[in-house]
């Protein structure tokens, strides 16, 4: 999705009605953020919509940037945000040959997470097609990849190919690299 | 209403952050453990070994090191560092070329007649020397005392203008707060409104 770099369009206020209701979608989509919601969105703050290509709509609060949304799509947390509250979100993992692959933009396939190095999770936490996970790297901390997946776990793992990701925010791709100071 | 109010906290829960810290690369900007994958890995290791000296040594010890290369097959591991190999390439190549732009970019600083005996300061060029023209502008707003603003230009570029003729003091502030623009890159320029008109 943001495989060039990107220049930031104008910037508006979000409408405190329409503030409330992503909170709320927030909420729905990560529970596990719930806790945190009033330090990422405080009730008397203003978020900030900037208009990104592609149809893109990033909400920013005090210039950090917090969720991105690609026309009706889920709202999709920026990688920061999900450093901040890694535990918040369900999370695969991939193995260590995959990493660079990623980092460049590169759709994520299957292999990178039913190898050795990879990791899925069991059948009753599975995530399924259109979850919003994050991405961790075998052998690093911090996760490297947020967005929606093609596939649900268990198909990856019955199948071991094809598309798991594609569109995701990366690790130094044209959001992460944004500025908003 | 009244500004700061301990109301908004309610008891029990705490107001302090839960948020994570996380520290981030001041080359690269990833975090430091991905580092490795990006084409400026050296400069990143003397980043870290200075600000962060803990994580460095956990990151690039022998034994992280070797746990890394462990990981792959040898012939990925081939692959891979042929690829780090060009990114480090690439990446010394643009830093060249950026550093022999910025040592040919110009700054313009010229004094414009606006009315008679009233002139504004325009700035231009600075965005090429990777400057933040609404940070300058500001600080050149508080030095000088004055009205200062970024302005769009005909060619739909950006440029500071600053109110008075403040063309000299200008030049002395950025050659000295800004040293790594070189001086002989500082024009000061008059235009000079032609003779008959207005
Ligand atoms: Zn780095």
């Amino acid at each position: 999705m943001f495989k060039k770099d990107l220049t930031p369009g104008a910037k508006s206020k979000v409408k405190s009605s329409v503030q409330r209701a992503i909170r709320t979608k927030v909420v729905e989509t990560y529970p596990k953020l719930a806790p945190y919601i009033d330090e990422i969105i405080p009730k008397k703050s203003q978020l900030d919509l900037v208009k990104l290509p592609d149809r893109v709509s990033l909400y920013i609060h005090d210039s950090t940037p917090l969720f991105w949304q690609h026309m009706d799509d889920p709202l999709i947390p920026h990688l920061k945000l999900v450093h901040a509250f890694p535990q918040a979100f369900p999370r695969l993992r991939i193995d260590r040959g995959a990493i660079r692959f990623v980092l460049s933009g590169a759709t994520l396939m299957a292999p990178g997470l039913t190898s050795k190095g990879g990791r899925l999770p069991d059948k009753e936490d599975e995530c399924k097609e259109g979850d919003v996970v994050a991405i961790e790297a075998e052998g690093k901390e911090e996760i490297c990849m947020v967005g929606q997946l093609k596939m649900g776990t268990e198909q990856m793992k019955g199948k071991g190919k094809g598309v798991v990701m594609d569109g995701g925010h990366y690790l130094g791709d044209g959001l992460w690299k944004m500025n908003f100071d | 209403m009244s500004g700061e109010t301990a109301t908004d906290n309610v008891p029990g829960v705490s107001s302090e952050s839960q948020a994570r810290n996380v520290i981030y690369c001041g080359v690269c900007t990833l975090p430091p453990e991905y580092c490795e994958f990006g084409g400026t890995v050296k400069k990143c290791e003397e980043w870290l070994e200075k600000y962060h000296p803990d994580m460095h040594e956990k990151l690039y010890s022998d034994d992280a090191l070797n746990a890394n290369l462990s990981a792959l097959s040898v012939d990925a591991q081939k692959r891979a560092q042929k690829d780090a190999a060009k990114k480090e390439a690439k990446a010394a190549l643009n830093e060249q070329r950026e550093s022999e732009r910025k040592a040919a970019a110009k700054v313009l600083i010229k004094r414009v007649e606006r009315n008679k005996r009233k002139y504004v300061t325009v700035v231009s060029g600075l965005e090429e020397h990777g400057l933040d023209l609404k940070k300058i502008a500001k600080e050149l707003g508080k030095k000088f005392a004055t009205g200062s603003s970024v302005t769009k230009t005909a060619s739909g570029g950006e440029e500071i203008t600053v109110q008075g003729d403040v063309s000299d003091d200008v030049y002395d502030w950025l050659t000295e707060r800004y040293e790594d623009i070189p001086e002989d890159n500082i024009d000061c320029i008059e235009d000079k409104k032609k003779k008959g008109a207005g």
